[in-house]
């Protein structure tokens, strides 16, 4: 009998590790390939613990670049990145919000059209209207510009519909108690209705966050500037080179830095995240 | 003066569905008013509208001497009690308590007082920092009677605020709220469907069915003279037992029933009604006016103070109650006797429902 009970509770953990294994292997390959020449790693005889251009491999990265291929300092391009990310997740949050306020709490010809609408617009990535979205961000002149980067990536129905969810729950008593506390509808959304859902918010920031940062597709269309550059399309842009040797060191640099950002929102955000499975009260 | 006055007040939702037919209740300054009745018979509705959450369609709600269909809630000056609380989740007790009397730009100080005040007064001032889910149920509802407090409203209004707690703490809050209540004599509204809340908090009782008023009255006024068997029924535990009759030459015509000489039945039958505690055993001559039952027993309940027998009335099939006091030793299947005395007799009308005698 405890030898049973033993063997099932350690079936899963032994699951667990060799997934954990098979995800974190390469990411450390990445990091410990970041941290040698380049002569190292070509050679194949890389060995599997951290060499000594750590800090020589990092600087030249963050500030120069592959000497060859791309050439812009990958600094820059995860500035672009943050801004981009940053940007998009604060504008879908902010949006979204107050949409779904109007569409929950507010009595308006056409409601429930304006519902409908957002809800299709699901179906609608940026992939789908990629030609007509090009366009017209095109005829707006806004093309290698953070405008264009980001704006029409900002509405989001998905986000919308997750606040509709949550408004729907809190309960209609709530803004009774508003009404008569003598507190007018935008009153409710700052005092009330924001701070509740504040757990929401960061759930999505990070959801968020992780999309616009992981942005491929529409930065490569918008952006020729080597300045305007993302990170994502950096690192893309570093291993495919034409007649020279791919700087394999300054590449795996890049994709570690690149993971970073990333992974900081989720450790901020996890504190939030664990308080609202906490409060789970309303 | 804060009276609250309705005057043929009726709400018509979308649908023409008339939840609200015509209401008209006087409360005078500083009494409490008890507004009852089964699910849906819109006095919820009625509470909504003198609250400013619900529109009058038609009809005047007047607080104090002012007209304040038009106003919005906050204007109204009144406080209200949710039966689910409707605490600030996010907020401390005291910003709670606060925050009405903040966006009604009251000076900071005179807020600080009025929430220490009426902390105090309901005993929660160790929990000013604390927030609402790290509270029971009970001092929820505190906290909920506090942020009515500290508005110093003209009027209270209370949604069911009971029903959310268990039995023991009901009957603690009812009284408390009841103390409370004449202690600031504030006028207040209201509403249960709990018949003995009800009949224990009332100065004024407002019995309602279908969206209208069926009594209006004291509460012992209206449990000793009930307008109508709907009201009979609803007011007192067990319920009041409805039989129909038929009149006679000598009284009472029905199977199982004797006596009731000088009743004003109509021929063509009326409902007798007699309340369980009303009925004694029969132990000798029927008195003068008096109405004597004979029924089989079909089933005895003894609580210890009292004993509950049930049983059909022959010539009715009608199942009746009567409250005994004491251990009674009756068995099921047994015959029994009781009368009633004429006082306690009411007589309705067999259709309408209304009282004749």
């Amino acid at each position: 009998m405890v030898e049973r009970q033993s063997f099932f509770s350690f079936l899963p953990h032994l699951i667990l590790a060799l997934g954990i294994l098979v995800v974190a292997f390469p990411v450390y390959v990445a990091f410990v390939a970041s941290t040698w020449d380049p002569a190292t790693i070509s050679n194949g005889t890389m060995p599997l613990r951290p060499g000594p251009y750590f800090l020589e491999n990092y600087r030249q990265t963050l500030f120069e670049g592959t000497a060859r291929s791309s050439r812009s300092p990958v600094g820059l391009m995860m500035l672009n990145s943050l801004v981009m990310a940053l940007t998009i997740a604060i504008g879908k949050i902010a949006i979204s919000i107050i949409s779904a306020f109007a569409i929950v709490y507010f009595r308006f010809p056409f409601r429930m059209t304006a519902f409908w609408v957002i809800f299709v617009t699901l179906m609608l990535p940026v992939e789908v209207r990629i030609y007509p979205t090009y366009k017209i961000v095109a005829d707006l002149g806004l093309l290698d510009s953070y405008m264009g980067l980001t704006v029409p990536l900002i509405a989001s129905a998905t986000a919308t519909l997750l606040f509709r969810q949550f408004f729907m729950t809190v309960p209609d008593e709530l803004v009774e108690a508003s009404k008569i506390d003598g507190a007018g509808p935008m009153q409710f959304f700052r005092d009330t209705l924001l701070p509740l859902s504040i757990t929401t918010v960061a759930a999505l920031f990070v959801i968020q966050f992780i999309y616009g940062w992981n942005q491929y597709l529409w930065p490569l269309l918008i952006t020729t500037r080597e300045g305007m550059q993302t990170i994502v399309i950096g690192i893309k842009k570093m291993i495919v080179t034409q007649d020279a040797l791919t700087e394999w060191q300054i590449a795996m640099a890049t994709a570690v830095l690149a993971m970073l950002p990333p992974v900081l929102v989720v450790i901020i955000m996890q504190r939030l995240f664990v308080k609202g499975l906490v409060e789970t009260e309303k | 003066m804060s009276e609250v006055v309705l005057d043929q007040i009726r709400k018509v939702y979308a649908g023409n569905v008339e939840a609200v037919r015509g209401v008209d209740i006087h409360v005078p300054d500083g009494a409490f008013c008890v507004l009852v009745g089964p699910s849906g018979c819109g006095k919820s509705t009625l509470l909504r509208m003198i609250a400013g959450l619900e529109t009058i369609t038609s009809g005047e709600c007047r607080i104090g001497s002012r007209r304040v269909n038009e106003l919005e809630p906050a204007e109204r000056d009144i406080a209200m009690v949710f039966q689910n609380y409707a605490l600030y989740p996010h907020m401390s007790v005291y910003d709670n308590m606060a925050y009405g009397l903040r966006n009604r730009g009251t000076a900071k100080d005179e807020i600080d007082a009025r929430v220490k005040e009426a902390a105090r007064i309901l005993e929660i001032t160790p929990f000013l920092d604390r927030k609402p889910r790290q509270l029971s149920g009970g001092q929820r509802q505190r906290v909920a009677m506090g942020r009515a407090i500290v508005r110093k409203p003209q009027v209270f209004l209370f949604d069911e605020p009971l029903s959310n707690l268990d039995a023991k703490l009901r009957i603690q809050m009812r009284v408390e709220i009841k103390k409370l209540q004449r202690a600031l004599g504030v006028t207040s509204v209201y509403v249960t469907h709990d018949q003995l809340e009800a009949m224990t908090l009332a100065d004024v009782l407002v019995v309602m069915n279908k969206g209208e008023v069926e009594q209006v009255g004291a509460p012992l006024d209206l449990y000793e003279k009930p307008a109508s068997t709907f009201v009979a029924s609803f007011i007192g535990a067990p319920p009041m037992n409805l039989i129909p009759v038929a009149g006679g030459p000598g009284g009472i015509a029905t199977d199982g029933l004797t006596g009731g000489a000088g009743l004003p039945v109509p021929a063509a039958g009326a409902i007798l009604g007699i309340r369980p505690e009303h009925l004694h055993l029969a132990t000798g001559p029927l008195p003068d006016g008096g109405v004597g039952i004979t029924f089989p027993v079909s089933a005895v309940e003894a609580v210890g103070s009292e004993t509950f027998v049930y049983g059909p009335i022959g010539g009715t099939g009608q199942d009746m109650i009567a409250r005994l006091p004491g251990k009674a030793l009756l068995d099921a299947g047994t015959a029994m006797s009781v009368f009633a005395l004429r006082e306690n007799l009411h007589l309705f009308d067999k259709d309408t429902g209304k009282r004749i005698g």
